[in-house]
Order: structure tokens, then sequence, then C-alpha cells
């Protein structure tokens, strides 16, 4: 029992200090990209007087809200290229962080339950490998071993073809993750401005200068968007638009229950991903509610859809009891690819799109970010990210390739 | 559950119908006139407002017709539905978010 | 253990002897228990030991909002963390106490859960006083009312205290009576045992009945979800008495006074006869009142100066007096008490066996909250109250902070018909009382480690000052920092509890860094009559910030909690997305096919004889249909009638390629595709008559197509005259491939000139089959050979089937699925949308650059002409052709340029990425060419075609040969037979 008992958090964790006139950088969105983005500003690239204001409370918004699923096993080299990146460091990010974050390289599996899924499932372990990731294609029986409550009988609807596998993948804790990145970047300097909404941007010919804020206009040479599923409407007052679109995610939890599902497993065919958190509690995500909104929820047939999938696949999962269902604001482009790069206004950087897999880019992209705000350019690994694909055609289609979303 | 007022059937849950996004957003009439920035403007960039939108629907499990409905994005209360053909009613509640690249 | 049981009293039925298993122990219960009132008559005080600290730990409320008391119930559906203060006792239950976690029942539940759809005029949520006021108000008026209650009795608060007059009778004698009102009533309808868990947009409410006990189904389902969609929503939810903190004070034998009353009350169990009565307000002297009445001794603590309220009789009273810690072993033997200001210096102790506590009240305002409705902190009530009902909604009772019977019964008549409230909202305040704003007691030991603010998630004050200590500021930050309110209430405990608490652990200038739990909703405190307090932040001298300026965290459905199954409901196991068959299914399953999915769909796969595996009977059935003949079902296929004066135009539009001038009588292959250019779906399309079409739609798209055509069609082309209609299941169609399929088709249909000449390719014709069935057959193929469609009505499907059977059974007529259906079509590169696309692919890439018309305007045109469709690096459809030929490459294998190919095989993935050319998207043994092919997306693959290349799977790299899409028949020769 003990051993799900969650150690305390540090004793300190981060200032709240009044905003400053004056900074270098100011980074709207106090998520775990936002966080992230300050700490290697600070970190990597020396730049330490950095505001990252967050309207709500710190790592309210998305961060809070994921099925914290941590994978690089997608399809495309420059996806593979960012997320692999992403799980390198997540690798070391304990020891970076110095915050045990409870990244658990538990393994993800993505199911198979059509000869298409199959198909799709080998060509991206195929391609994850010759990238450098490791990916395997196993049989039902394997995916049974790995996780003994799996229903793989014939007498399903849809029963398992078999799985792709990523050993190193796994969850963290989300919570954690955003604080320590706030700790650190503490640490260094960067002020944490909470309660703090952006309301409008100050230019000067083409150039942003500073925001207008709640608490009073706040300058800076560069500022840097990482607000997800807001970053419509702060782009709208920035001038120019971003191809997004804000939808409801949900998600639930379970009560807390002695630990029978030791991996993690997703199925896009019947819609659910399930991982069993270290105190016990069955977390889950459902699918995307289909209409635009801000609302932070969605419809609930969305979750009685997720449930009989559960039940379906996890006879065990029958008489677990739904807790807490929430939802968060998810950032969609059409090519289920982020956007990270410069932007039609001078001294702006835009960080959004990244649909329902942002929680598990936060290292790769917040390094990434960095780099491309410090540099006024574009890291190699988010070059191709750029919003001018959209324009060339040049898009990473991450959904149309039958890559799992997540 | 959104309930949805069919311009033809009445009010209907959520389940019965499909969303479309952005309302009037007209297939560009001459596309080879477009630019490739224009062009992808009309496949990619849609208006995200926080607030009132006026989008598409279409009620697939009951008269198979689209129509419009103005909805804030913030509430999910829907204000209106009107048909395709119909221009977007004046809202009450204030101007509707700018529609740059609406095509009426 | 001595029973707690008092000879009389209690509303249980004490006829009716309930025997039950606790552990290893039998005890007996009544009818009208539930586990923790049995368990607290039979004497047990200690119902298990906390999560993380092992400490003892009781019962401590009488509700859904317990946080100690969880039961497993072993046996047939076997259930975990159930709260067994709501959970009814039955006959040979079996359970375990369980300390906050749980144990998953493995075994599969075969039970019936089901779903209930229905609209409701009014519903009203709660059956205490104030709900089942509005319940025989709302039906007097003549609407269809639904009275939904979580308990399985009607009452609510009135069930602890059954002797209290309620229009001039007796609690319990006025609940039955109106019970009776209602029952008679033809427009209500009374749902015990149903939890609305769940409130959303539009007064769409969710909710749990259970129906069955636990271990029996009785012949319906266990449970049922209710999906009600309300005109309006009446919430008499009612308030929770919360806990006060102080050291010790999680010890069992520590419960809320109001529990300990309804122990008493309504289950005639007296919990302690010692009794200390700590409070902060005015509600808990008739608690004193009651025990005392029936011989307990009952010392009152009150931490104000004085009460608002008559004193009770024979009860010891001291004001301005704290528990500031509870003593014993196992269970509260004692009290150490204090004088509220602190002037104590030496703590005096008091023997009890039973500490009630009252801290105050907060309304139950879940379901109003998940509504996003809107809360104001209530100086006076000191607790969240709703500022106003949401729309549609009413509110009324102790959720308003009524806490009076008669303002619940006349607030609850005026919610139920839809009038304003009789009750202003100062009377709630003066009917109330004072209530202090004590939300810490200091311990003796200058420690707060037994504190317990949330004693499920075992989380102390202690915990809380550690928050604050380390930054967080936010509620939701405390919240996230110690888990608070995380467990299976909730934060019907310690939510409002950890919020008090902050307001003394932060001071104002703190306070311009607090976020509110709920930006927006919380409007500041306030006076009562709503006014909001600009700002919102420190509301007095103190500089200690309001409770309303920090706000609550977010309400989430579900209200209580939910198992999975329930909500998974009927779309389990055959129910769960319905497989859909075709006419012929069952020939085909007795011919031995196995199957796959395709959309929702079952296909056969292929037919294997005995003894043969897949390869061999693939093989035989391609053998088949390239020599002899062969047939198979190709019902799965979608087909839309497109009709209309301008359907042509339409399809002209929708098509890349040109249909304007298709003639009647004759088919033609088109593609449509995205706006972006990328190919959606593909199929075929015959004209009818000049208004009249029938299109088919690959057998996953169908639905998608038809909506696609209907979305262009109503919102982009209003004008054009065409509309559409799904004729999939109308027709059954077979597919008769081969050389010798025009022998089988003149028999079967007679009167057709099946010849060359007569019967051209990509015509079709009506006709009579020779069974008397009319039939349209189609010249039309999807293998390169001479191959007819007989399609008829799907009333027909299966003896279609029986009867080409027998037409071609002298010679030798091979049924085939979908596996030699890929194989025959791959040979000849006809694409697959979804196989060999992937929503990246254009017609082009495909090598289909002649049905994409340069002459016409169609959907995606424009794409083509971007910067990326006009560079090098594309990816196009080839041939792969294996140097071993015997080898069938994987689909899904990745190609690379030979010199990228490492020298020997990797077993794990490349140390340095290798750069990827394409993929093979699928693969076959070919018996036409007598050799392993494959079809592949390569980068400009047609530039590269007589290269090798290298495919890479599981880490081998073997070479190809890069060759024409098209491995066979290049000419064409075969599909005039």
């Amino acid at each position: 029992m003990k051993q799900r008992d969650l150690p305390e958090h540090p004793e300190f964790l981060w200032h709240n200090p009044e905003p400053s006139s004056m900074y270098d950088v100011i980074i709207v969105g106090g998520g775990g990209h936002g966080l992230a983005t300050a700490y290697y500003l600070a970190k990597n690239h020396g730049i330490t007087r950095i505001a990252v204001l967050e309207r709500g409370w710190l790592a309210g918004g998305n961060m809070a809200r994921n099925t914290t699923i941590i994978r690089s096993n997608y399809l495309w080299d420059e996806s593979a290229a960012m997320y692999e990146q992403s799980l390198k460091l997540w690798e070391g990010l304990e020891d970076e962080l110095d915050y045990d974050i409870f990244f658990s390289q538990r393994g993800v599996m993505n199911l198979a339950h059509t000869l298409q899924d199959e198909r799709d499932s080998v060509r991206r372990v195929e391609a994850n490998r010759l990238n450098g990731i490791d990916a395997e294609w196993i049989t039902p029986e394997q995916v049974k071993e790995l996780c003994p409550i799996i229903n793989i009988g014939q007498d399903i609807r849809y029963p398992v073809m078999g799985a792709t596998y990523q050993p190193r993948a796994g969850i963290a804790k989300h919570d954690w993750v955003a604080w320590a990145y706030a700790r650190r970047a503490s640490d260094m300097g960067v002020d944490l401005i909470q309660n703090c909404e952006v309301t409008g941007f100050e230019m000067d010919h083409g150039r942003v200068t500073g925001v207008h804020t709640n608490r009073g206009t706040i300058h800076a040479g560069r500022v840097a968007l990482a607000a997800a599923g807001h970053t419509s409407v702060l782009t709208e007052m920035a001038g120019f638009r971003v191809p997004i679109q804000s939808h409801p995610l949900q998600a639930l939890v379970s009560e807390l229950h002695d630990i029978i599902h030791p991996t993690v497993v997703m199925s896009n065919h019947v819609h659910v991903y399930v991982s069993q958190a270290h105190k016990g509690e069955l977390v889950m995500g459902a699918g995307v509610d289909p209409y635009n909104g801000y609302g932070q929820r969605g419809s609930f047939h969305v979750i009685e859809q997720q449930m009989s999938a559960a039940v379906e696949l996890f006879p065990a999962f029958s008489r677990a009891h739904l807790l807490r269902t929430w939802g968060g604001i998810v950032d969609v482009t059409l090519d289920a690819s982020p956007i990270v790069g410069l932007t039609p206004v001078e001294g702006m950087y835009v960080n959004c799109g990244w649909g329902t897999g942002g929680f598990k880019a936060v290292p790769g992209a917040g390094t990434a970010f960095a780099h491309t705000i410090a540099n006024n350019a574009p890291h190699p690994l988010n070059e191709p990210f750029a919003l001018d694909r959209f324009e060339t055609g040049a898009l990473i289609d991450e959904h149309g390739a039958a890559a799992v979303a997540h | 559950m959104l309930i949805i007022d069919c311009p033809h059937c009445g009010p209907r849950t959520e389940d019965e119908y499909g969303y479309g996004g952005q309302a009037h957003v007209a297939y560009p009439e001459d596309p080879s006139a477009l630019t490739d920035a224009e062009w992808a403007q009309y496949l990619f960039y849609r208006d995200n407002p926080k607030g009132l939108y006026s989008e598409r629907w279409v009620h697939s499990a009951g008269c198979r017709k689209w129509f419009n409905a103005v909805r804030d994005t913030r509430t999910y209360e829907i204000t209106a539905t009107y048909l395709p053909s119909d221009p977007r009613p004046a809202p009450h509640g204030g101007p509707l978010a700018p529609t740059t690249t609406a095509k009426e | 253990m001595t029973s707690r049981r008092l000879a009389t009293g209690g509303l249980i039925g004490r006829d009716e002897t309930i025997k039950f298993t606790l552990g290893s122990t039998t005890y007996a219960g009544f009818a009208g228990d539930t586990v923790a009132s049995a368990a607290l008559a039979n004497g047990i005080a200690r119902v298990g030991d906390s999560i993380y600290l092992r400490r003892p730990r009781g019962v401590m409320t009488c509700g859904v909002e317990e946080p100690n008391a969880f039961v497993r119930v072993e046996g047939g559906y076997g259930e975990s963390m159930l709260p067994a203060t709501t959970l009814e006792l039955a006959d040979d239950l079996q359970m375990t106490w369980e300390d906050g976690i749980g144990t998953l029942d493995q075994s599969v539940d075969d039970a019936e859960y089901d779903h209930m759809h229905v609209h409701t005029d009014v519903a009203i949520v709660g059956a205490g006083p104030a709900g089942l006021s509005a319940a025989r108000a709302a039906v007097a008026t003549g609407v269809r009312v639904t009275l939904l209650e979580q308990d399985f009795a009607l009452g609510g608060s009135l069930l602890g205290r059954p002797g209290e007059q309620v229009e001039g009778r007796p609690a319990h004698e006025w609940v039955q009576q109106v019970r009776a009102e209602l029952e008679a009533a033809p427009n209500c309808r009374i749902l015990l045992r149903t939890s609305v868990f769940g409130s959303y947009d539009n007064n769409y409410l969710v909710a749990l009945e259970k129906r069955t006990g636990h271990l029996t189904t009785e012949g319906m389902s266990r449970q049922r979800v209710w999906h009600l969609i309300v005109g309006r929503v009446v919430l008499a939810t009612g308030s929770f008495e919360r806990s006060l903190i102080f050291a010790g004070n999680d010890r069992p034998g520590v419960m809320l006074a109001s529990a300990a009353q309804a122990y008493l009350g309504r289950f005639g169990v007296l919990v302690g006869e010692r009794v200390v009565v700590f409070t902060t307000n005015d509600s808990a002297y008739p608690v004193a009142a009651d025990l005392a009445a029936v011989g307990a001794t009952v010392t009152v603590l009150d931490a104000r100066p004085s009460a608002g309220c008559q004193l009770p009789p024979a009860v010891d009273v001291r004001f301005g007096m704290v528990v500031v810690e509870t003593l014993g072993d196992e269970v509260v033997t004692g009290v150490r008490i204090a004088s509220a200001d602190g002037s104590d210096v030496v703590p005096q102790e008091l023997e009890c066996d039973l500490l009630a506590v009252s801290g105050g009240w907060s309304p139950n305002v879940s379901l109003h909250s998940q509504r996003q409705g809107a809360l104001r902190w209530d100086e006076r009530l000191v607790g969240f109250v709703p500022t106003a009902p949401v729309a549609r909604q009413a509110l009324a009772g102790a959720v308003l902070g009524t806490s009076w019977t008669e303002g619940c019964l006349s607030e609850g008549a005026a919610a139920g018909a839809d009038e304003v409230s009789p009750v202003h909202a100062g009377e709630r305040a003066d009917r109330a009382g004072a209530t202090a704003d004590l939300w810490l007691v200091p311990g003796p030991h200058g420690d707060l480690a037994t504190h317990f603010v949330d004693p499920q998630r075992d989380n102390t004050a202690a915990d809380v000052v550690r928050a604050v200590g380390a930054g967080m500021r936010s509620v939701e930050h405390v919240k996230r920092y110690t888990s608070i309110s995380t467990g299976l209430d909730q934060g019907k405990i310690g939510g409002v509890l950890t919020i008090g608490l902050l307001t003394q652990l932060l001071s104002a200038p703190d306070m311009a860094a607090v976020p509110a739990g709920q930006p927006g909703q919380v409007v500041g405190d306030g006076a009562e009559d709503g006014e909001v307090n600009e700002g919102g932040r420190a509301t007095n001298a103190s500089m200690r910030p309001s409770p309303g300026a920090l706000g609550t965290t977010t309400f989430r459905a579900p209200f209580t909690p939910v198992a999975f199954v329930a909500l998974a409901g009927r779309s389990r196991g055959q129910l769960y997305d319905p497989a859909r068959l075709t006419p012929s299914h069952g020939r085909q399953v007795e011919l031995g096919a196995r199957f796959e999915d395709v959309g929702q769909w079952k296909r056969a796969w292929y037919f294997a004889r005995h003894g043969e595996d897949m390869d061999a009977a693939v093989a035989r059935e391609c053998r088949a249909a390239r020599e002899n003949v062969a047939y198979m079902d190709a019902t799965t296929l979608g087909k839309i009638e497109v009709r209309g004066a301008d359907a042509a135009t339409f399809l002209n539009r929708i098509y890349t390629n040109a249909f304007a001038k298709l003639a009647v009588g004759k088919q033609r292959y088109g593609v449509m595709c995205r706006p972006d250019g990328m190919v959606f779906d593909d199929g075929v399309t015959f004209r009818l008559a000049d208004d009249r079409f029938v299109m088919t739609t690959t057998t996953g798209g169908a639905a998608r197509v038809l909506e696609w055509l209907e979305e262009w069609s109503q919102t982009e082309w209003p004008d054009l005259d065409v509309w559409f209609t799904s004729v999939t299941e109308q027709w059954t169609t077979i597919a008769v491939v081969g050389p010798r399929s025009r022998q089988v088709v003149a028999a079967l249909a007679p009167d057709l000139d099946v010849s060359k000449e007569g019967f051209e390719f990509m015509a079709f014709r009506d006709t009579t089959l020779a069974s008397g069935i009319p039939a349209r057959i189609a010249r039309v193929t999807f293998s390169g050979e001479l191959a007819f469609e007989i399609n008829v009505s799907g009333w027909y499907g299966q003896s279609l089937w029986d009867d080409v059977s027998a037409a071609g059974e002298s010679l030798g007529i091979t049924p085939y699925g979908t596996e030699t259906m890929h194989v025959l079509r791959a040979e000849k590169a006809y694409p697959i949308v979804g196989q060999d696309t992937d929503g990246t692919v254009t017609p082009q890439d495909l090598g289909m650059s002649w049905v994409v018309s340069t002459k016409k305007e169609f959907v995606g045109k424009r794409s083509y002409e971007r910067a990326s469709h006009n560079a090098t690096g594309r990816k196009q459809l080839v041939s792969l052709l294996p140097l071993d030929t015997t080898l069938r490459l994987p689909e899904g294998s990745q190609v690379i340029e030979q010199a990228a190919a490492p020298e020997g095989p990797l077993d794990g993935p490349a140390r340095m990425p290798i750069p990827m050319i394409g993929h093979v998207t699928s693969s076959y043994h070919s018996q036409a060419i007598g050799r392993s092919f494959a079809l592949a997306l390569v980068k400009d693959g047609r530039d590269r075609v007589g290269q090798q290349a290298v495919a890479s799977f599981g880490g081998r790299f073997v070479p190809v040969e890069i060759g024409d899409a098209v491995v066979y028949d290049k000419e064409g020769t075969r599909r005039d037979g």
C-alpha cells in the first residue's frame, strides 16, 4: 500500500512576484509549454529577464487535464524527430530538474483491430525503427502477456489483432512536471505571474513591444505565445490568424484500486486509452468533442461511448467507478501537427496546435521554442512545423496517416 | 449534450447531428484566380472565436439537412439556427466576431 | 460488542431481520438499515484504517459524503469502494471493509445494465421537505413531474427527525402522505435509489438508478442510467454538514452531529451514551436534545459566546469552548477542551464515547455548479450559496441556506409551481443564526499533524500549511499539492474546510497572486442581497481574505461515483457497434468463410477448404478467377442514388473526371477528392437515366460519402436540382468473375445477350433472371478479368447467391473473399482507398492522371497548383518485386535507397535515422505472375522504375526492384474474356 503514497512535493516551489514593467521575453501561457520554454530560455540561452503570464493558475489548463501519455512512435520523420528528442529529454528530466516526476517507462501499446489497423501499425513500427525509435509489432498473445487484463478473445466486436508497442514510452505525473519546470524557472529568476490575462499587444511598426494585461502594461522585446486553445484569441488581437480550432476533450478517473494494469493501452479503433496511475486510479481519455468550445467541458455521451469501449476490452473495469470527469480545450490543426515558429509579427513567436499530444512534447518543444525565441530563427526540430506549410501543402499529416492521436 | 433546434425537425439531441465547422465560408468561385496563400486560407483557416460563432451542423440521423447555428463557444448556448440560404441573424447579445473569410 | 440499537424508535422494519457478513463475522440488522447503521448498531466503531497513515477510522457521516467507511461486496457482482453509509442492507451480503483502495473483480459482468431516455416537464432532484413540497406543487399544475431521490427512502433530512411536526403531523407520517399523493398522481414518476450525478447544458440530467440488490438481478437490469431532457429542474439537494479541524478529529467516535441524529432518529441507533457535541452554530442543539431525550449524557461545547436558539433541557452547554484534541487508543474515550479565545492555559478533559461535530453547513451546490451556476460566499451563513439559479432551474431548501422545515416547504412549493420564492435571503441568515467561522483549532502540541482536513486522503492542516509555504496560493494548487478533495467524496468533506483554512493562512497582500478556482464564477463574497464585493479580496481589517475571494475548485460530474458498466449500458458485446451482415452471410459461413471487419460490415475474407491455410485458399481462389470462374459478395459497397435534373452537373463537379456526358446505360469509374486534392473515395457510377444515377462507394466510406454529397449539394450548390438516397441495403451485389463467367451469367439471365458485342464493357442491363428475380447486371471489372456484377433487391440476396452457386456448379465456380479480390486488383494496380492511400495521396500520385480532368473545375483542383505538388519528391504508386520471388514483404515495410541500407540486419532501432523513400501499401503472392509482388508509394517512384531499392521490415533489409505499378496484363486483354 505504502508504495502508492507519493512523496511530498518540495518545501518550496515558486515565488509569486508582482510583474515588472519590462522584460526581455514575455511568455503568454503558464502551462507545460510556457514553463518549459522559460526554463530552457534561462538555462540554455542565459535569458532570465522573463515573465510567464498566466491568466488563471499555473499549469491549470491542458497541463492539469491530460492523461499524461508519453511516447514518440509517430509516423512521419518530422514528428518522430520532435517527439523522440522530447522522449530523450524525459529520460533525463528527473535528474535535470531534481524533482521526482514519476516518469514511468511502462510501455505504451496501440491496439489494432482490423487488417487496415495492422497495416498502418506495421508501417509505423518500421518507420519508427529506421528513425531510431524503439517500436515493435506484437501479437495478441504478447499483448496479453504485457497486460493480462485485456480481453484478446474472438468474442468481442473488434477482437485485438495485435499492437504496436513502444517499451520506452509511459506516463508521468502532470502537475509534478509543470511544477518541476516552474520551480527551476523561478529559481533562475523567471517571474511567474498568475491571475494575469493578456488583453492586447503593444506594437511599433509591425513589431511587438509589450502586452496589455489586467495587471497593467508590460513591455518586452519578444513575446512568445504558448496558450494552446486560446492562441486564436491572442493572435486575433495581434492581427494574424492561426489555422487551429479549439475543441473540448474530456478525460476521467476512477477511484483507487489495487494495481492490475501495468502498462498503457490505447485503441484508436474503439477509441479508448487507459493507464493506471501510481496511486491506483484508472486514467482514461475520451474522444474529442466535435464542436468548437472553450467551456472546458464536453458532452456526456462521449464519456458513455468511451465506457463501452473500455468495458469491451477490459472486463475487469466493469465495476470500477467513474469518480470525476473533466474537459480541456485542445487546439487542433488540420494535419494534426503543431505550429511552432515565427509569426507575421516581428518579435512574436507561436507554439500551438498540439491537439491531443501536447504533454509528451513539453521538453522537446520547450527546447526548440526557446531556441527559436533566442535566435529569432527556428530550431531544425521545429522548422517543418512552420505556419507556411499550410500554403505550400507540405503538411505533416499525422491523422491522415492513421497514426494514433493523443 | 447539446440540444439543437433543427430548422426542419425541431429540437433534437446532439448525437443526431454532425458538425461542419464555420458557416458562411464558400468554396471560392474561381479557385485558380487565388494565390497559394489565399487558397490556404480557404483550405485550412477558420475563425476560432471565444464567443458567438456561426457554424454548420447536419442532421445526420434525421432529415440529413445542413443548417447553420449561432452558438456561444464559451457557454455552448445556441441562440439561433437557420437555413444555409438565410443571412446570419443579428445577434441580440452584440456583434459576432469578425469573419475575415466570410463570403455571404 | 454491545448493541447500540435502542428497543424502540427509528424507521426500520424491526420484524424483518437481515443477516449479513462483514469480514468473517455474521451480524444481524433490520430492513431499512444501511450497512453503516447496522454496523453501528452492532457496536462496530472502527471500520478500517486510513489509507496511508494507517490510523483507525470510524463511520463519520450518514450519507454520500462518507470518507471512511467503505466496503467491498463479495460474490456475484463483486464491487469495491461502496460507501457503507448509502449501501442498503440486504440478506446475505458478504462484505469486507476497505481502507480507501478497492480491488477490482475480474470476472465478466453478465448482468444487464440499460439506459432510459425520457422527457419530463419538471425534474425535482432530492426528496427532502423542499423536494417533496416542490413535487406536490408541480404535480398540481398538471405537468409531467419526475422526482429523483438517491436514498432508498423519501424524506431527506426529515428521516433523521421523524418526530418533528410538519404541517401538523409527525414528519414520517407527512412524508408517507405526500408519497401516497404523488404515487396516486398520473403525472408523477418517483425514482428512488436514483442519484442525479450529472447536469449538462440544456437541462440534460443524467442519473443512476440502482434497481436490484447486489446478489441478484431478478430478471431485470441491475442498474439503469436515466437521461432526462427536462423543461425545468428544481434542485432541492440539501446541504452537507461540515466537520471541524482539531487534533485527532479523525478518531472513531467522531461523527457529524447530523449523522448522530440520523442514526438515532432513522435507525434507532444511539451511537454514544456519553456525548460531547462540538459546534459553531445552532443546528447542533436539536441534535443534543434528541440524544439527551433517549438518555444520553450530553455536553455541548459551543465555540460562540452564546447561542441563537433555546437551549435544550438536561444538556450541559458551555459557551466559548472548543475541543482541542480527542483522547483514546482506538476509539474516542474523551476530549481535551479549552476556551475558544485561547485564554485557558491548561486544557480540561471530558470523557465521552461520541464526539458529535458541527462546523456549519455547506449547501450542496454540485449540480448547480456543474452548469456553471455562480456561487457567492455568504458571510452570515458561512457557506458558498448559489447567487441565482441557472436558466430554467430553480433552487429550494437547504441548497440556498434555508434551514427550517417550514421555509423549505414554502420555498419548495414555489419552486414546484414556478413561482418566486417567498423566503427572503435575510430570513435565511436570521433563522440560521450566527455561525462562527472557525477553521482551525490549534492543537495542544503545537503541530497540526492530526488535524485532518480530508480524512480519506489522509491530508491534514499541516499539509495545507506546507502547501502555502511552498508558494501555493490557489485552491487548485493546494488541492494538487496535497491531494485534498481527490477521494471518493470529491471534496464534500474537505473542500470548504480547505478554503476556510486558507483564509487564515493567507494574508491580503498575498492575494494578488491568487487565481480563483473557477475564474469568473465565484462572484466574490458579499452581502446577502448578492452585492458583489468589489475585487473580492480582503474583507476585513485583519486583512484575511474571504473564502469568496479564493473560490472553489470546479464541481464536475459525477456527483456520486458510477460503475463503468452502467454507463456502457447495452452497448456491450454483440450490441457494441452491431455488425452489418449481408443477406448471404449465412451461406458464406456454411462455406467456411473467415470474415474481416470492414467498416461496420463483416466481409468474407477467404474460404478455406479443409486442410488449407489462408495462402493456399487465396491461391486457389485467385486461379479460379483468372482461369475459370469465381464469385464474391460485393453487397457491402456503398450505393447512393443521385437524382435530379442537375445530377450530372453535380457529379461532374464532385468527381475529378468528367461525368456530364456519360451515356444512359453506361457506367464510369470516378475519383473524388477533398478540396486539398487528396483522394477521398472512389467507385463506379451507373447512369440509369438523364436525371438518375447510382453511385457506388467504398465499403467503409459509404456514410461519409453520402454526407459529403449532401454537404456540397446543400451548402455550396443549392441551386442544383439533385438529391441523394442511400440504397446500400436495398441491393445485393454478386460479382461473377473469370474467363468462364459469361457462361454462368448466360445461364442465370437467359433473356440477356451477354456476348462481347451485345454487352460491352462498362455497360449495364436491366433484365429478369431465370429465377424470376429482376436484376441489373453490369459489365465491370475489379480484377481485369471478364466479369459481371449482378444486382438484385436485397430481399433476394441469399437466393441470388444460391442461384449463382448452382449455375456455376458444373464449371466448378469458386467463392472468393476480400483477400483474393485484393490480390487480383493489385496485379492490375487498382488502388484501394484507405489502403494504398492515406489522406496524403493524389490521383496523380496513384498514376491516374487520366482520371483528373484538365478541362473542367472540380473539388480540389486548385490544390494541384501548390508548390508541394509540383516539386519532386512526391510519393508515387509503383510495384516492388522482391529479388527473392518467394518473399512476400509485410505490408507496412519501409523502402530505402540501396546506399542507405546498413551492412547487416538490425536487432533494434537504427542508431542514426535511416532515410526512407516510401512504404509498402499492399503485398501478395501472385498466381498470375508466379511470384510475390507489392504495391508501394515511393518518392519519385515512376522515375525509379527499373532501379533496385531495399525494403526494410523486422530489422531485415532485402533487395527489391521497382517496377511499373501494373504487374499483370498491362494491355488489358482479358477484360472481354
